[in-house]
């Protein structure tokens, strides 16, 4: 069996775990126009705040892994088309690579809406690679003197911003939005890390957007100017799906694929970013571009793809995440009966629907949080559990003694 | 694989695991030295509540979400075990988010933590199971 995968991010290492744990012998193939072993994405704000270093941001898995796997890796080459008839990816320097089983697992890439003069800025970065990390890093230099705007204040921005404060002279984001992290947060938690952040020196412009840029000046719809010497433009990223498109693959915002990761075409497999997840506790389908999600559906994909059983139907949003030592996490939907709790720098949102935990929102104290997403990821009835001692916090009490023996005595899942 | 199982029957509520785990933990040469006017932060945690207690750490589950969820390659298995390299730990939490039983923990110095059965440490076994008093905690295959 010949496997070949575009991408090398998470969702392609999970498809490599996967394959290995069915077929130990097929060849293996990962293609990817980035030059790096994998890394992980998120890791790239650690890297300018000092918290890692390149060289273990490249260790995500052991120097030897892609040999150990039999993994002939094609980096720093780009797959320009798939002929899902041929069943040959088609690279941009002319090479043709046969397949037997295809995964696609080409990621996201930044969005970068029209905006007049944008072209006119030379200081500019996205912030998703570690190549954006290394021009930010030179952009910012060694004097701490650099004015810096941040256009989008989701958790790409504001990661950026906590790699970053400490280096600049001024950090300003900027969002349309009327609060920050827009489509992780409701209103109150979005202000409790409003204030912390701007409590260490962040500013804050929301609810206004850039009417023109000029080379070292935004000037905003409100009408104000925000004089900067380096842009970060953080507004979103959007799901890489052209290959797959053009292979015949359907494809709504994201690739299309069903709880084994296969996509409408046969032998193609589609995982992590550039796919579209169904969200079991909103009940919808999303694009759900978080990286465990992109490791799952990429280990499903591999052991499909080598004919093994795997399914993946537990997909839920879900963030960890601190913000200059406030720490959230995140899962879920919010849409239900909510049970609330805060303070100044303490957030608990819990909201449950049809007798189930569908969503919660932890700031602050996030202990042991993986026990509620399992709540959700689970679909457990809280009738089957004493839903007070869950409210009270995360602990394996709220379970039956029956539970509690399995998991503590037997499971190991 | 042997792992750490719990029966919550015999736990007499004691915390001796705990202070075991941060002493095995600590790198210092005497519980004295490990525990006097320190915080113990121990990678076992004592749930309890009216009359019934037990000890919670890692399941070292064969399908551990924790590690595959893992944003900086921290978290590995190995030989069936989970390990965390809390040198390449960001302290990112996804880990703590991902968790079922709640079973990895902040550390004094920032990573995560969380129990790696001893075998890191001068002692190579389990020494929650060796403080146990009632058997409550044992070290077994099953």
């Amino acid at each position: 069996m010949n496997y070949v995968i575009i991408g090398n991010g998470t969702a392609a290492i999970g498809t490599i775990e996967g394959i290995r744990a069915v077929d130990q012998t097929g060849s293996i193939t990962v293609i990817s126009d980035e030059p790096y072993p994998v890394y992980g994405r998120p890791l790239i704000s650690y890297l300018l705040l000092g918290k890692t270093t390149e060289d273990k941001m490249l260790h995500y898995r052991p120097a030897d892994f892609y040999e150990k796997n039999g993994v002939t890796t094609l980096l720093g080459r780009r797959a320009s088309k798939v002929d899902a008839i041929a069943k040959t990816v088609l690279l941009a320097d002319g090479t043709v690579i046969p397949y037997d089983k295809l995964c696609v697992c080409t990621g996201s890439r930044p969005f970068v809406p029209p905006m007049e003069g944008l072209d006119t800025v030379t200081d500019k970065t996205s912030f998703m690679t570690l190549d954006d990390a290394k021009r930010l890093d030179a952009l910012l230099g060694d004097a701490n003197d650099k004015r810096v705007l941040i256009v989008g204040a989701g958790l790409i921005g504001l990661k950026c911003a906590e790699g970053i404060l400490a280096r600049t002279a001024s950090l300003t984001i900027l969002d349309l939005a009327p609060r920050i992290l827009p489509n992780v947060l409701t209103e109150v938690p979005a202000g409790i890390i409003q204030r912390h952040l701007e409590g260490k020196g962040v500013r804050f412009l929301l609810g206004d957007s850039v009417a023109r840029f000029e080379p070292h000046t935004a000037h905003l719809k409100s009408g104000s100017d925000v004089d900067f010497d380096i842009l970060v433009v953080a507004v979103g990223v959007r799901p890489n799906t052209e290959l797959a498109a053009e292979a015949g693959c359907a494809v709504e915002r994201g690739i299309l694929i069903d709880s084994h990761s296969a996509t409408t075409v046969p032998d193609i497999y589609a995982a992590g970013d550039c796919t579209v997840s169904h969200d079991i506790a909103a009940q919808t389908d999303r694009i759900l571009a978080i990286l465990p999600n992109a490791y799952l559906q990429g280990e499903t994909a591999g052991k499909s793809m080598a004919g093994g059983r795997a399914s993946f139907d537990k997909a839920i949003p879900m963030n960890a995440s601190g913000f200059l030592g406030l720490h959230m996490i995140t899962a879920g939907c919010y849409d239900g009966e909510t049970y609330l709790e805060h303070d100044e720098e303490h957030y608990k949102l819990l909201v449950t629907r049809d007798g189930k935990l569908v969503g919660f929102i932890l700031i602050g104290d996030v202990d042991r949080a993986g026990i509620y997403t399992s709540l959700i990821r689970e679909q457990t009835p809280l009738d089957s559990i004493d839903f007070e001692l869950i409210r009270e916090k995360p602990q394996l009490m709220a379970f039956s003694r029956a539970e509690r023996a399995k998991k503590l005595g037997g499971a190991h899942a | 694989m042997k792992r750490i199982y719990v029966n919550e029957k015999w736990c007499l509520g004691c915390h001796l695991c705990e202070y075991y785990c941060a002493f095995a933990n600590s790198g210092r040469s005497s519980m004295v030295k490990a525990l006097k006017d320190h915080k113990i932060a121990p990678r076992i945690r004592i749930e309890e509540r009216n009359n019934i207690s037990f000890a919670v750490n890692c399941r070292h589950c064969t399908d551990p979400l924790c590690v595959k969820g893992c944003i900086s390659g921290a978290l590995t298995i190995v030989d069936g075990a989970v390990h965390i390299d809390s040198d390449k730990c960001v302290g990112c939490y996804t880990c703590i988010l991902s968790c079922p039983y709640g079973a990895l923990s902040t550390s004094n110095e920032g990573a995560v933590q969380k129990c790696e059965l001893c075998a890191k440490n001068a002692f190579g076994q389990p020494m929650c199971v060796q403080g146990c008093p009632n058997k409550a905690i044992v070290y077994e295959e099953r």
